[in-house]
């Protein structure tokens, strides 16, 4: 019975409103193609930069300046040896690694106790110490620098990995704190019951029950706080300029931007941008869907 | 056991708590005491002066400029980068075809759009600003030549280097890096807002613009305004000192166009050696900016709709 209903229902329906489902469907239309469109413009306008510097990385001076929009005509692999040797970009490199590997460490683990404990414990002082930390991310950075200058030099920390690391580790606490600890609080409660009822210690409970359990959230946060103080710029651009062997990347690039301008040589300097952006792009390719969710989710709360 | 878990809590907070007391607290609270004295920052000497600081800052003008250029940052920039974010998300998921049974539906290939979109979000600022720099080049710049190409050839501005245009072509670039993560963002948001809202709203005869008004940015509000704070502080701190720091001449040029207030403390503090009056300026913008997020939170609130 329903079978042959069926077809007779389907061909009645475009006599209920043929008008309507026809304007509608043309609407859809017209829509899709100005969406599609504006869609398109703006994927060339953000992607056209990336490959215009990718493209006159490999052209010599004379071409980046005659004909800015041209594939090159000879490639010139030797702008990247240049820049990765001569410009130091290797060394820069080295640096942000060393820095940004102990800094993340630090983050992740100084950050993941602070937040436990102010999400599972009840002590006094706790809503103000949670303040304290969060209250943090509202703050102008640039506030604090001039003093922070002042006190680094005093405990002789400028110029110094170690110095920079403390400093990476301390700004990124705040949103740290923050996201973690509204991450644990989410967690089940029963699960480091029982641990402890077993006989485990609060520190063994941490480190071998709840860490394990957070460990979505740890992973969103450190993509979160990896890129942020690989991109970091403004922290090393004060506390870190007495020693042009240690300087990070961003500052590097910025350095060669500066001393290229003098030499000239501009094929050398989009070489140095583009050996910093491809690593970072194609971590980004890679674990796509991780970086976008460790990015929003701070907004997203 | 008490004693137990209060020795925990102690041992798990001491590291953390120093490093963040040392490094952030402890400079804040000494950048509210030298503002009120003569310090130089380069010897030890200091005088307590009261409110001079805050006095000679009404009759500077480079001050004046850095506030004007900062505010303009502040209320232009989250309107243009939010609007174009909520723009394209809307367009990513409304904007399709309509499929079988489907009132609404996302345009083909969104996926593809989102991952290429969000391409500046991981690029560091100096790597955006030094790229927008060179197209902004006036003599082999991409978009002089661009321009050129299209036979505009009498067209040729100085961009970075016209008062007029400079702190636009910044404002240029920070747009350029923050879309991206906004249209993602708000995508996301948009994809969770129940069809049937849509389908009710289409059904009673409403077109896309009113459903846009009428539905999707009424629930995504919350959305909106914290990525409004975000965006504010941004335009405010330390994005806007990093762009305008690598991008315009002098910097801060030409002619004070884009001198922003964090720039200017940096200035002050390290070119100029005036640590203390530095800190001040930097008062100033802790209050531009503790203003800021009281309006946007003030304006912004509204019943929250669960759904």
């Amino acid at each position: 019975m329903s079978t042959q209903t069926e077809p007779a229902a389907r061909h009645a329906a475009p006599k209920d409103g043929p008008g309507r489902a026809g304007r509608r469907g043309g609407e859809g239309g017209v829509l899709n193609v100005f969406s599609h469109g504006v869609l398109v413009i703006w994927g060339l306008l953000v992607t056209m930069p990336l490959l215009w510097a990718v493209v006159s990385s490999f052209k010599d001076d004379a071409e980046i300046f005659g004909s800015p929009w041209s594939l090159p005509s000879v490639l010139h692999p030797d702008n990247w040896v240049r820049a990765w040797e001569k410009a130091n970009m290797g060394e820069y490199f080295l640096n942000s690694l060393i820095v940004v590997g102990g800094s993340l460490i630090g983050t992740m683990v100084l950050g993941s106790m602070a937040a436990y404990v102010l999400a599972r414990f009840d002590f006094p002082g706790n809503r103000v110490l949670y303040f304290l930390f969060v209250g943090g991310m509202g703050f102008p950075v640039i506030l604090a620098l001039v003093p922070l200058f002042f006190v680094m030099k005093n405990m002789a920390l400028l110029d110094t990995y170690h110095g920079l690391i403390c400093v990476y580790i301390a700004y990124s606490l705040p949103f740290t704190v923050f996201f973690l600890s509204g991450f644990f609080k989410t967690l089940p409660t029963s699960v480091a019951e029982a641990a402890l009822i077993d006989g485990a210690s609060h520190t063994r409970t941490f480190f071998q029950v709840m860490l394990p359990m957070a460990k979505p959230g740890l992973i969103s946060v450190g993509i979160f706080n990896f890129l942020g103080q690989w991109n970091q710029y403004l922290l090393p651009t004060v506390l870190n300029v007495g020693d042009p062997h240690k300087k990070m990347l961003t500052q590097g690039l910025v350095a060669l931007a500066v001393s290229q301008g003098y030499k000239g040589d501009w094929s050398g300097l989009f070489a140095g941008l583009t050996i910093a952006m491809l690593p970072v792009l194609a971590a980004y390719i890679i674990f796509q869907r991780q970086v976008v969710a460790g990015l929003t989710a701070g907004a997203l709360k | 056991m008490q004693h137990g878990k209060y020795r925990f809590i102690a041992g798990f907070l001491i590291i953390p708590l120093a490093i963040y007391a040392v490094f952030v607290i402890s400079p804040f609270v000494q950048a509210i005491y030298y503002s009120l004295t003569d310090w130089t920052g380069l010897s030890p000497d200091l005088r307590m002066v009261g409110f001079d600081n805050y006095v000679r800052l009404f009759q500077d003008s480079v001050f004046w400029a850095a506030v004007g250029n900062s505010v303009t940052l502040l209320l232009l920039l989250p309107v243009i980068t939010l609007s174009l974010g909520l723009f394209f998300a809307f367009m990513l998921n409304v904007g399709g075809r309509r499929r079988k049974k489907a009132v609404i539906g996302g345009v083909r290939g969104s996926g593809v759009y989102k991952i290429i979109y969000f391409f500046p979000q991981v690029l560091s600022v100096p790597i955006v600003a030094l790229l927008f720099q060179f197209a902004y080049n006036p003599e082999s710049g991409a978009l002089n030549a661009f321009l050129g190409a299209l036979g505009l050839d009498g067209v040729q501005p100085n961009w970075l280097g016209d008062p007029q245009l400079a702190l636009w072509c910044v404002m240029g670039a920070m747009v350029w890096a923050n879309v991206g993560f906004y249209v993602v963002l708000f995508s996301a948001g948009m994809s969770s807002i129940p069809k049937d809202f849509y389908e009710a709203a289409l059904l009673d005869g409403a077109n896309r613009v009113n459903t846009f008004f009428r539905i999707t940015l009424p629930l995504l509000w919350d959305t909106v305004q914290t990525g409004w704070i975000y965006m504010g502080i941004l335009a405010l701190d330390v994005s806007a000192f990093a762009f305008v720091q690598i991008m315009s001449v002098g910097p801060g040029g030409p002619d004070y166009s884009t001198e922003v207030l964090p720039l200017y403390v940096y200035q002050r503090t390290f070119r100029d050696g005036q640590a203390g009056y530095a800190t001040a300026i930097g008062v100033s913008l802790l209050i531009v900016t503790l203003v800021f997020s009281a309006v946007v939170m003030r304006l912004g609130r509204r019943e929250r709709l669960e759904f």
